[in-house]
C-alpha cells in the first residue's frame, strides 16, 4: 500500500503561447512518479518551469501534452468543474502568503474546503476543530488571520490543507515568509505530518528546506536535471508543541 | 443540499463583505433607494388617479346612457357636430313610449346662474332643468328630502333639489329643505338635497347643481337649448341592446334614411373609462420608464462596484478555487452579494416610500397596493441578479493559476 503511486508524470509538457508564432516552452517532457508516503522537494531557480510543475500537480493547471495521472485516474484532460473537485478531496495547498481568508476565523478558513465538499455543517466543525487541534491551534478557532502570528497563519493554512484528509500536501515555499525559527517550526510540523502517512511535495528554492526531504527533484530550463534521493537528511527530532 | 450550502455560504460572504466596505454599500445602494423609491411611487400615484377615475366615473352610472349632440370623446371636426340640430325635450316622451328594454328617460338642459339665500351666494353654479324622472335615470342618491314629483314637474313649479356642495355654501347650518332660495333671480323652494358624489368630475356631479323643473328652466332661462336625454337601462336589458333600441328610435325621430349617418351620439361611461384607460396607460407607460431610469443607473452603480469588489478580490477567488470552489460557487457568491445589496435597497427605499404614499393619500385617495411592494422587491432582486451577472462571471471564469499569482 504504502508502494502506490499517488502521481503519475508521463512526459508532461507545457507550452504557453505569448502571441504570434512565439512560444514559451516552460516544461518540455517531464517524468516522475511520487509514491503515497513519499515527502519530496521540488527544486529549481526562477523560470525553471518549477511553478508551472506545481501548478500541474496541483490541478490548477493543464499540461499542453502528456499524461498526468492521479492515483490512476487520468486528469490531463479534466474539465473545470472535475479538477475543482479533484483540488478540493485530493490536494492540500500550503501556500507562501498563507492566503487565508482575512474576514473570516481560523475554523471558518478550514471549514472552507469541507463546505464545497458539502459536508454537513456538524461535521464541518468538528472536523475543522480536529485539524486545527492538529496543528496546535485548538484553541485559537475564533481569531482572525490579524489576530495570529506568522506562524500560526501558517499552521492554520496546513489545517485548512489537511481538513478534507488529501492524498497529497503541496506546499509552495511554506517557509519563505517566515522567520527561520518559525519556519523550523512549520518544518518540524511537516516532518510528524509526514511520520503519520501524509504525502508531502514541497516546492522550494532553498536547498536547507529540501533537505528535510527524503528525496530531490531538480527542474532547469522545463526538464528533469537530477531526482535523487537525500542521504545526508536533516531529521529534526523535535516534536510539535 | 450542496444547493443550500452555496446560499448560506453565499450569504455569509455577502454580509461580511458589506460589512467590509460600509460606506461603499451605503453609497451604491443608495442608487437603488433612489430608484425603488421613485419608482413605488409612480405605481402607488397611477394606482390612485385609477382609483379616483373609478369613483368618479361611478357618479355617472354604469347603467345610465347620455343621448346627445355631441360625442364626449371624439377626434374629429368639432363643426360636423356643431351643425347637427339640437335635440328636443319632446323626444324624452317619445323614447319612453318607444324604447321597451329603459326603465326610465330624463330630459335635461343646462346653463350657469348665480345662487342666492339670504347673503350667501354660488356664483357661478349649474342649473339643469329635468323632469321627476331625472332621479330615477341618473340614479344618483338623495340625501334628504325627495326629488319633484311628476306634477310639479308638468306644472313648471317653482320647487328645486340642490347638490351636496350647494347646500354646503348656501346653508352652513340652517337645514335647507323648505327654504326658498334665488336662483338667476327666480325664487326655488328646496325640496331636496342629494348625497356627496366627489370625484374628478365636479362640473358633472350632482354636487355642484341645482335641479328645477324643466317648464320653469325654459321659461325662465330660454328655451333654445340643447337637451341631453338621460336614460336608465332597464335591470335585465344589455346595454349594447338597448342602445341599438335607442338608434333605431332616434333615427326614427330624426327622419334619417338609411343612407345618413346618425346626427346625434349615444354616450356612455364605459366610453370615458376607455379614454382614461389610454391615456393612464400612456402617463404610466412613460413614468415607468423615466423612474425605471433611475433604477437602471441604480443597477450600473451595483455593476460598477462588483467589478471593483471582484478586482479586489482577485486573490481571494483564487484561494477559493484552489481549495475546490467550482466556477458556479464563485459565480453563485458574487451574484448573492449583489442581489443581496439591491435587495437591502428595495426593503429601504419601501421604507421611505410608504410612508410618502401615505402623505399623498391626503390628495389621491391611494394607498401603497401590497402588489407593488412585493414587486418592487422582485424587481430589485432581478437588478441585482441581472447588474451582478458580468462582474460574477467574470470571477467565476477566472484562471486560478492567475488569481493566485495577482497582488
Amino acid at each position: 500500500m504504502n508502494n502506490s503511486v499517488v502521481i503519475n508524470l508521463q512526459q508532461i509538457k507545457k507550452f504557453y503561447d505569448m502571441g504570434g508564432a512565439e512560444e514559451v516552452h516552460a516544461l518540455c517532457g517531464v517524468s516522475l512518479q511520487i509514491h503515497k508516503n513519499e515527502y519530496v522537494a521540488i527544486m529549481g531557480p526562477s523560470g525553471s518551469g518549477k511553478s508551472t510543475l506545481m501548478n500541474i500537480i496541483g490541478c490548477l493547471d493543464t499540461p499542453t501534452s502528456g499524461l498526468y495521472e492521479f492515483n490512476g485516474v487520468n486528469v490531463s484532460e479534466m474539465n473545470d468543474n472535475q479538477l475543482a473537485k479533484v483540488r478540493n478531496k485530493e490536494i492540500g495547498f500550503v501556500f507562501q502568503t498563507f492566503n487565508l481568508l482575512a474576514r473570516s476565523n481560523a475554523l471558518h478558513n478550514v471549514e472552507l474546503p469541507l463546505i464545497y465538499g458539502g459536508v454537513s455543517s456538524s461535521d464541518r466543525k468538528r472536523l475543522a476543530r480536529e485539524a486545527l487541534e492538529q496543528v496546535g491551534l485548538g484553541d485559537r478557532q475564533n481569531h482572525k488571520p490579524n489576530e495570529l502570528s506568522g506562524g500560526q497563519r501558517q499552521r492554520v493554512a496546513i489545517a485548512r490543507a489537511l481538513v478534507n484528509k488529501p492524498s497529497i500536501l503541496l506546499a509552495d515555499e511554506p517557509t519563505g515568509n517566515l522567520d527561520s525559527k518559525t519556519g523550523d517550526e512549520i518544518m518540524i510540523l511537516f516532518e510528524e505530518l509526514h511520520r503519520l502517512g501524509n504525502t508531502i511535495i514541497l516546492v522550494t528554492h532553498e536547498e536547507y528546506i529540501a533537505e528535510h526531504a527524503h528525496r530531490i527533484i531538480r527542474i532547469r530550463d522545463g526538464v528533469v536535471e537530477s531526482d535523487e534521493n537525500v542521504t545526508n537528511r536533516k531529521i529534526i527530532n523535535a516534536t510539535v508543541s | 443540499m450542496y444547493f443550500i450550502f452555496e446560499i448560506k455560504e453565499g450569504l455569509l460572504i455577502a454580509f461580511r463583505a458589506i460589512r467590509a466596505n460600509k460606506m461603499r454599500s451605503v453609497l451604491t445602494t443608495l442608487g437603488i433607494v433612489i430608484g425603488i423609491v421613485s419608482v413605488t411611487l409612480m405605481a402607488t400615484a397611477i394606482e390612485g388617479v385609477n382609483r379616483a377615475f373609478e369613483k368618479s366615473a361611478s357618479a355617472f352610472g354604469s347603467k345610465v346612457l347620455y343621448i346627445q349632440k355631441f360625442p364626449w370623446v371624439s377626434g374629429e371636426d368639432w363643426w360636423k357636430y356643431r351643425n347637427r340640430k339640437d335635440l328636443k325635450v319632446e323626444f324624452a316622451d317619445y323614447v319612453t313610449r318607444q324604447a321597451t328594454l329603459v326603465d326610465a328617460v330624463a330630459p335635461a338642459v343646462s346653463t350657469v346662474k348665480d345662487a342666492r339665500y339670504g347673503s350667501r351666494s354660488v356664483l357661478n353654479a349649474w342649473i339643469t332643468g329635468t323632469t321627476h324622472a331625472y332621479q330615477e335615470a341618473s340614479g344618483t342618491t338623495i340625501q334628504e328630502g325627495r326629488f319633484f314629483s311628476q306634477e310639479e314637474s308638468d306644472g313648471g313649479r317653482p320647487v328645486c333639489g340642490i347638490g351636496a356642495n350647494v347646500a354646503e355654501k348656501l346653508f352652513p347650518s340652517v337645514d335647507p329643505i323648505g327654504q326658498t332660495i334665488k336662483v338667476g333671480g327666480y325664487p326655488y323652494r328646496v325640496l331636496t338635497v342629494f348625497e356627496k358624489q366627489g370625484g374628478l368630475f365636479g362640473a358633472f356631479t350632482s354636487d355642484n347643481r341645482i335641479y328645477v323643473p324643466i317648464k320653469s328652466f325654459m321659461t325662465q332661462f330660454g328655451s333654445h337649448r340643447d337637451v341631453t336625454l338621460n336614460v336608465r337601462v332597464a335591470k335585465n336589458a344589455d346595454i349594447e341592446d338597448a342602445k341599438e333600441e335607442l338608434r333605431g328610435i332616434m333615427r326614427k325621430v330624426r327622419q334619417l334614411k338609411p343612407a345618413q349617418e346618425d346626427d346625434f351620439n349615444i354616450n356612455e361611461q364605459d366610453l370615458l373609462t376607455r379614454v382614461f384607460g389610454a391615456i393612464t396607460g400612456i402617463i404610466a407607460g412613460v413614468g415607468f420608464f423615466i423612474t425605471g431610469l433611475s433604477l437602471f443607473v441604480g443597477g450600473i452603480g451595483i455593476m460598477n462596484i462588483m467589478y471593483v469588489s471582484v478586482t479586489e478580490r482577485t486573490k481571494e477567488i483564487g484561494v477559493r478555487k484552489a481549495i475546490g470552489a467550482r466556477r458556479r460557487t464563485i459565480l453563485f457568491q458574487f451574484l448573492v452579494e449583489a442581489a443581496i445589496i439591491c435587495l437591502i435597497g428595495g426593503i429601504i427605499g419601501l421604507m421611505i416610500s410608504y410612508p410618502l404614499s401615505l402623505i399623498a393619500d391626503q390628495v389621491l385617495p391611494t394607498a401603497m397596493p401590497l402588489s407593488v411592494v412585493f414587486i418592487a422587491l422582485l424587481v430589485s432582486l432581478l437588478v441585482g441578479v441581472v447588474s451582478g451577472f458580468l462582474p460574477a462571471y467574470r470571477a467565476a471564469k477566472m484562471d486560478p493559476v492567475d488569481a493566485l499569482r495577482y497582488e
